[in-house]
């Protein structure tokens, strides 16, 4: 029996998704709803902003105004949405590949500019719409079907990339740590700036074959094992860290944030109504 | 007064560009058919630079310069390029710290007027070069009437500087005789 | 601080204070030669207007955000040139395909590459039509003086929404760069067209279904309170993706049938002495200038040369090109490229009169006298 939330926040005639048996991605375009529903927002002011890629597919299913774009440009059309009508809550949905490959430009300024937008980041460490090829999350020596012989690229560490970039909210959830995931990307909405969730999904299909991480379940068990909170994170050593993955809220500060600073601009050049 | 071709030429930073400018706002404001343009680029940035502006009471069909009525040079690159492309019976504007060819003036009338000393000494200062010859060159082709060039020069300079500008128009001027 | 009434504006000057008339409330872009004053002029100009503007990371980011902007409900607009039209192109086709109202400027500058970033050139023709990849409609219009360049960029705004589709607006910096006189017409004594959508929320949540008769979806902007899906995937009525072929020819039939059913809306275009003319030039855009110069010699040479210029380029006035060639003698076409508006002249000549070209690659502009040679060989 599906939860309420279900019936409230999804377009039913699109249901069932089109994401693999044991994919994550369900179980995190949930957490994003009810985010919004335990934030109580006025749903008709909320904008989901998706991109290209398995993550971007979430925008069709949820019944709000959602907009699928182009590839790696979700977080630039966010910004216009945003930047033209500063009341509306705009979440951007996006993927490991979408975010930081190919959107990389757009992620890192929109994280300087500190504009209001909630970034979820779908990320399954693959490109799973083009069947597995490596991300920019990839571990290095990990696989993919464009490395054959093992990944050489360092990778990202999304949070940390948004953070130095001036985001002022950043933090990593999973597909598994439902509910910490829910109260991160809540406080990502209610932050007045660029806010990044890195939330951990898991693609038995892609990168859990290449990899061998066995089933859904396996990954998602791996998840609970060897997740480690970013506060206890701080205490452990490099060596106790190898192999761990590190969640929770990373970043908060205020900031100015950039359309509350335009509106201050309109008003001192005259051109406030 | 027919179609007039005017090209101003120096170096970049001489300011010939907003002469231009300047000129073609007087000409509008005195109701003529006016039509300004610029090379831009690295000619923008301290090489040779040119400036155009057609002034005319038709209508402007072509807004370049094919072949100048006027001719201001205030370096000698400039003049040796642009001679050559000039009407027979062109004015030719030649700062007076410019040699003077030995052909390509003959049956022109030619002015050599000391533009950019005048700006140094008289105006004190060099930048204000520009409004001098916009004034020299008033007075040579009447395009337009003191006042209005005068604002034509206030609508195109920084605040503040109007009375440096305005006695630049006025040394300029004395400049043709 | 606006400008008055009459004013002596270059055409990127000129074009911001159209956009604003027709009410353009957000600009995104990056900076590039030869557009980089409409950016600066809409910096300045818009939040005196409390619109907004925006200088993205990039060509790419330009785009997108102005498209946001639109799905938003505000006017938007950017401008580019050159290398910055070419990144533009993946989301000229998102906007066709979503059908968002959008106007893009491409002031053209000499390519391919870098090219000479500071000279004139009119080789943009075929990209303003086909340079996203795809077939997908689009409407390109291309101004030749100040003051059409101001009214123009109200009529691509006008047309955008009205049809939801992008315009490009296609300068060249012979345009963007010349000052002449220009009248800013008040928006209270322009045409201006704005966007209409469903007043029912029910009907609203599916703006891509079509009434009977209906072209043009209807779009509630974002935060209306409708919930509806924007893609850029093939989509149903619903606006959802489909793989369906039969849904995917629906919708693209629609998309070609927005544009080909308004043509006598849409298509427009000047003729000049073309009553007894024996040779017709085509040409649009800063190269009319010189064309009509030339004219201007001709005639008073005692040569009966008249011209046609396309002021809609795209889609191209096809009818009046095809009676045309049936009336004159010979079509001469004059373009800053290397020959790209003379194909669809000849295309649609079809042999009725002979075509020729005089074309221009170089960065420099093609002199009134140049055209006189030309139309001296043509006529022999």
């Amino acid at each position: 029996m599906p939860s309420e939330l279900v019936y409230q926040y999804f377009r039913q005639a699109k249901l069932p998704h089109i994401w693999c048996p044991g994919c994550g991605h369900g179980i995190l375009m949930k957490d994003v709803v009810t985010a919004v529903d335990n934030l109580g927002l006025d749903r008709g002011k909320v904008c989901i902003v998706s991109g290209i890629g398995c993550s971007s597919r979430a925008a069709g299913y949820m019944d709000f105004d959602t907009i699928h774009t182009t590839h790696g440009r979700a977080i630039a059309f966010a910004t216009g949405i945003k930047l033209a009508n500063p009341e509306l809550t705009v979440i951007v949905i996006t993927g490991d590949g979408d975010a930081s490959a190919i959107g990389g430009n757009h992620l890192i300024h929109a994280c300087r500019r500190n504009i209001d937008l909630t970034v979820v980041v779908f990320n399954n460490n693959i490109y799973g719409m083009t069947g597995g090829q490596y991300s920019p999350t990839t571990p290095t020596g990990d696989f993919g079907t464009t490395a054959p012989y093992g990944n050489i690229d360092n990778s990202f560490d999304l949070p940390d990339l948004a953070r130095s970039a001036g985001a002022t909210y950043t933090g990593r959830g999973t597909a598994f740590h439902v509910p910490q995931t829910i109260k991160l990307i809540e406080n990502g909405i209610k932050n007045k700036g660029l806010s990044l969730i890195d939330c951990m999904s898991v693609c038995p299909t892609y990168y859990g074959r290449k990899n061998k991480k066995g089933s859904a379940v396996d990954m998602m068990k791996w998840q609970r094992d060897n997740a480690v909170d970013y506060k206890k994170a701080q205490t452990m050593t490099e060596e106790e860290l190898k192999g761990k993955l590190i969640i929770g809220e990373m970043y908060h500060k205020e900031m100015p944030e950039y359309t509350a600073e335009y509106q201050k601009l309109i008003e001192r050049v005259g051109g406030a109504k | 007064m027919s179609r007039q071709e005017l090209r101003l030429t120096g170096s970049g930073g001489q300011g010939v560009v907003l002469a231009t400018v300047i000129l073609a706002e007087a000409g509008y404001l005195a109701k003529k058919a006016v039509a300004q343009s610029q090379s831009y680029g690295p000619e923008a940035r301290g090489g040779m630079c040119k400036a155009e502006v057609v002034i005319s009471d038709d209508v402007i069909h072509y807004t370049k310069v094919e072949h100048a009525t006027f001719l201001l040079a205030l370096t000698q690159e400039a003049l040796n390029k642009y001679l050559p492309d000039i009407t027979p019976d062109a004015v030719v504007m030649i700062d007076s710290s410019l040699d003077l060819p030995e052909t390509g003036l003959e049956g022109h009338q030619v002015y050599q007027v000391p533009i950019l000393q005048t700006a140094i000494e008289k105006v004190g200062r060099a930048q204000t070069g520009n409004i001098v010859a916009v004034a020299a060159i008033n007075a040579v082709l009447h395009l337009a009437p003191d006042d209005i060039l005068e604002e034509a020069v206030k609508m195109h300079i920084p605040k503040g500087t109007e009375e440096l500008n305005m006695k630049a128009l006025a040394e300029g001027k004395k400049l043709i005789h | 601080m606006a400008y008055k009434r009459f004013a002596l504006l270059q055409g990127n000057e000129a074009c911001v204070e159209g956009a604003i008339a027709a009410g353009m409330r957000f600009y995104s872009g990056y900076p590039i030669t030869p557009s980089t004053e409409i950016a600066e002029n809409s910096a300045v100009r818009l939040p005196q207007v409390g619109g907004k503007f925006i200088q993205m990371e990039d060509e790419i980011g330009g785009i997108a955000a102005a498209i946001g902007a639109s799905v938003a409900g505000v006017k938007a607009m950017t401008a580019t040139s050159g290398p910055g039209f070419s990144l533009k192109q993946e989301n000229i086709g998102y906007a066709a395909m979503a059908e968002i109202p959008l106007v893009v400027v491409d002031v053209q500058r000499s390519g391919p590459s870098t090219g000479l970033p500071t000279s004139p050139s009119q080789g943009d023709v075929m990209q303003t039509r086909w340079g996203t990849h795809g077939d997908h409609p689009i409407i390109v219009v291309s101004p030749s003086s100040v003051q059409e360049t101001y009214n123009l960029t109200v009529r691509a705004f006008n047309l955008s929404e009205k049809y939801h589709t992008p315009v490009i607006l296609m300068m060249d910096e012979i345009v963007g760069h010349l000052r002449e006189g220009v009248e800013l017409i008040p928006a209270e004594e322009l045409e201006i067209v704005n966007r209409e959508w469903w007043p029912e929320r029910e009907r609203a949540r599916h703006p891509y279904r079509m009434e009977p008769g209906q072209l043009v979806p209807k779009m509630t902007p974002f935060g209306g309170g409708v919930g509806y899906n924007i893609t850029g995937l093939s989509h149903d009525g619903e606006g959802f993706p489909t793989n369906s072929n039969e849904k995917t020819a629906e919708l693209m039939n629609r998309l070609f049938d927005k544009i080909n059913k308004n043509l006598d809306d849409i298509v427009t275009y000047e003729e000049q002495n073309l009553d007894d003319a024996e040779i017709a030039v085509v040409t649009f855009g800063g190269a009319a200038r010189s064309v009509m110069g030339a004219i201007d010699k001709a005639r008073s040479m005692g040569m009966k040369v008249g011209m046609f210029r396309p002021i809609t380029v795209w889609p191209f006035p096809e009818e009046q090109v095809r009676a045309l060639a049936k009336k004159v003698k010979h079509i001469l076409v004059v373009e800053h490229n290397n020959g790209q508006l003379v194909l669809e002249v000849e295309r649609l000549a079809g042999g009725s009169c002979p075509v020729s070209l005089l074309g221009r690659m170089d960065g420099s502009v093609i002199k009134p006298d140049e055209i006189v040679e030309k139309l001296k060989e043509v006529s022999k």
